[in-house]
């Protein structure tokens, strides 16, 4: 039996899969910078001592999928609002707040999916994961990165109404989101005023719970990364549900 | 509840910033009853059904639609009706039984019931052929009749149209008019529509309620209407009131611009 939450959720991952072009496109970014940071600056930093730079880039590269996909969702929402179709579900007689969790769990699948695609191509180009007992634990980090940014994303969409200025602001936030998160380069040895930046941003405890299930070396540890994750989703979670019920067409 | 009304409107306004888009009006449909709203563009037709549908908050008055009040009692008030709004509002990258099937579990009709219930829906607007079609490929017309389709789904016990027949050819208005009197009859439902057509009000509606300006210059069957303004027509019952005509290509022409400029963005 169908209830209102999977339906929704069914929805926006029916879509995405029919949506190849945006698939494949989405791709892009991940691979270049695979291959173009992991290739270009792997001598480098093996020579100053780090050793496989492959091993320390992908998981934040899978992080960075995520991210992208997941703050860019929030567009959705834009268009439904457009193209008419939000009236038709908030005349249901389906809470809002069903209605927010439905968009954000879908929305963060389409994310995991994307990550899990980019995890494949980095074990393809040479990337390996090295405690197979941990892919649970990433899969799990994974989704909390995908949940958090979906709901940031259609939060900020729900305040919007133009597709235009949209995709700017995604941006503006994305960008120091992913290079100040420990993604590229590691947080040890970071100069102090960076060290507390990269501390405040809760992608760093994503990609160091990713990084940590997927290679072994997690600096602020699982139990940290998990609590930080959970407890900035859920107050962000909270504030989408408030402005989505603000919501009015 | 017998004999109860099905809307009950009292003093309603909505204020849009400085704009008066309803301006105190106060109105009853009751059970099984066809009302119209017979107005020109910007009387304030669709904001009434935004209040009447819990889309918009209303300024100041009192509203029970079904016996609940859409403020307070939103969900009891969403579960009493179905809607066809005046603009879009189907998911175009789904297919039309997609659609169909959203809607159905969204208002919680019963799994064992639904797939009948959509595929005599589909066929009767004929669009049984072309269920498994994305909905962007649809014609104007063919999304209108799958929006009303669409608002019959969960057996409502009310029907807001809001302008229903806009740019439908004669047959489908027809057809569509001809179906919605079928479930009238078979299933007890109060229709509630807005047109700014004068010979669909006459023709389909049980009363009419004349609207400009956000207000309700006269309520009644058209003969009433005819017979309180010495009018020999419901045209001309409109101008006596009114002091204006509505004329019909210019305000749909601008309708059209409106809904096209809604779709496709500024
Ligand atoms: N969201 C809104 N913000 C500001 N003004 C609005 C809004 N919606 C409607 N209006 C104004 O309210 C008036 C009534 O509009 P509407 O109810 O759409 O009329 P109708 O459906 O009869 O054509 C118009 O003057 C319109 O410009
Ligand atoms: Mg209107």
């Amino acid at each position: 039996m169908m209830d209102p939450l999977q339906v929704m959720w069914l929805r926006q991952v029916k879509k995405y899969w029919r949506s190849k072009p945006r698939m494949i496109g989405s791709l892009g970014q991940p691979i270049l910078f695979l291959v173009a940071f992991g290739f270009g600056f792997g001598h480098i930093y093996a020579k100053a001592g780090g050793g496989n730079y492959l091993q320390f880039l992908a998981p934040g590269i899978i992080a960075m999928s995520i991210l992208f996909t997941a703050m860019f969702t929030g567009i959705e929402l834009i268009w439904d609002r457009r193209f008419g179709f939000l009236k038709e579900t908030l005349v249901a007689p389906v809470s809002r707040s069903q209605l927010v969790l439905g968009r954000t769990l879908g929305g963060a699948t389409v994310a995991v999916a994307q990550g899990i695609v980019v995890c494949i191509i980095s074990v393809l180009v040479g990337f390996r994961p090295e405690h197979l007992e941990l892919l649970p634990l990433a899969l799990v980090f994974m989704f909390l990165i995908a949940f958090l940014f979906t709901a940031l994303g259609t939060a900020i969409a729900s305040r919007m109404e133009d597709m235009q200025a949209f995709p700017l602001i995604i941006n503006f936030l994305i960008m120091p989101l992913f290079f100040l998160s420990g993604a590229l380069f590691p947080l040890t040895g970071a100069p102090k005023g960076l060290d507390v930046v990269m501390r405040l941003n809760p992608l760093s405890y994503g990609v160091d719970g990713l990084r940590g299930a997927l290679t072994g070396t997690a600096d602020f540890g699982f139990r940290l990364d998990l609590l930080v994750l959970v407890g900035v989703t859920i107050v962000v979670f909270i504030i989408e549900k408030q402005l989505f019920s603000k919501v009015e067409v | 509840m017998r004999g109860m009304p099905a809307i009950v409107v009292k003093g309603l306004v909505k204020k849009f910033g400085k704009v008066v888009a309803v301006d105190g009006i106060s109105f009853e449909v009751k059970e099984g009853e066809i009302f119209a709203f017979l107005g020109p563009n910007g009387a304030g037709k669709t904001t009434t059904i935004k209040m009447l549908t819990t889309l918009l908050h209303p300024t100041d008055g009192m509203m029970k639609v079904n016996g609940f009040d859409p403020v307070s009692q939103m969900d009891d008030v969403r579960r009493s009706f179905g809607i066809v709004f005046q603009d879009p509002s189907l998911d175009d990258d789904l297919t039309a039984e997609e659609n169909m099937h959203f809607h159905a579990v969204l208002y919680g009709v019963k799994k064992d019931i639904r797939e009948k219930r959509i595929h005599d829906l589909l066929r009767f607007v004929e669009l049984e052929e072309r269920k498994d079609d994305l909905v962007k490929k649809f014609s104007g017309g063919m999304k209108r009749r799958l929006e009303i389709a669409r608002g019959l789904i969960h057996h409502p016990k009310i029907l807001f149209l809001d302008e229903p027949t806009l740019g439908l050819d004669p047959q489908t208005r027809n057809s569509m008019w001809e179906h919605v009197s079928k479930l009238r009859k078979s299933e007890g439902m109060t229709v509630f529509f807005t047109t700014h057509y004068m010979e669909e009000a006459a023709r389909i509606a049980d009363r009419v309620a004349i609207i400009d300006h956000g207000k309700i210059l006269k309520v009644g069957t058209v003969d009433e209407l005819k017979r309180q303004t010495k009018a020999k027509s419901l045209e001309d019952a409109f101008l006596k009131l009114t002091g204006r005509v509505i004329r019909e290509e210019q305000s749909t022409s601008l309708e059209r611009m409106r809904t096209m400029r809604k779709g496709w963005g500024r």
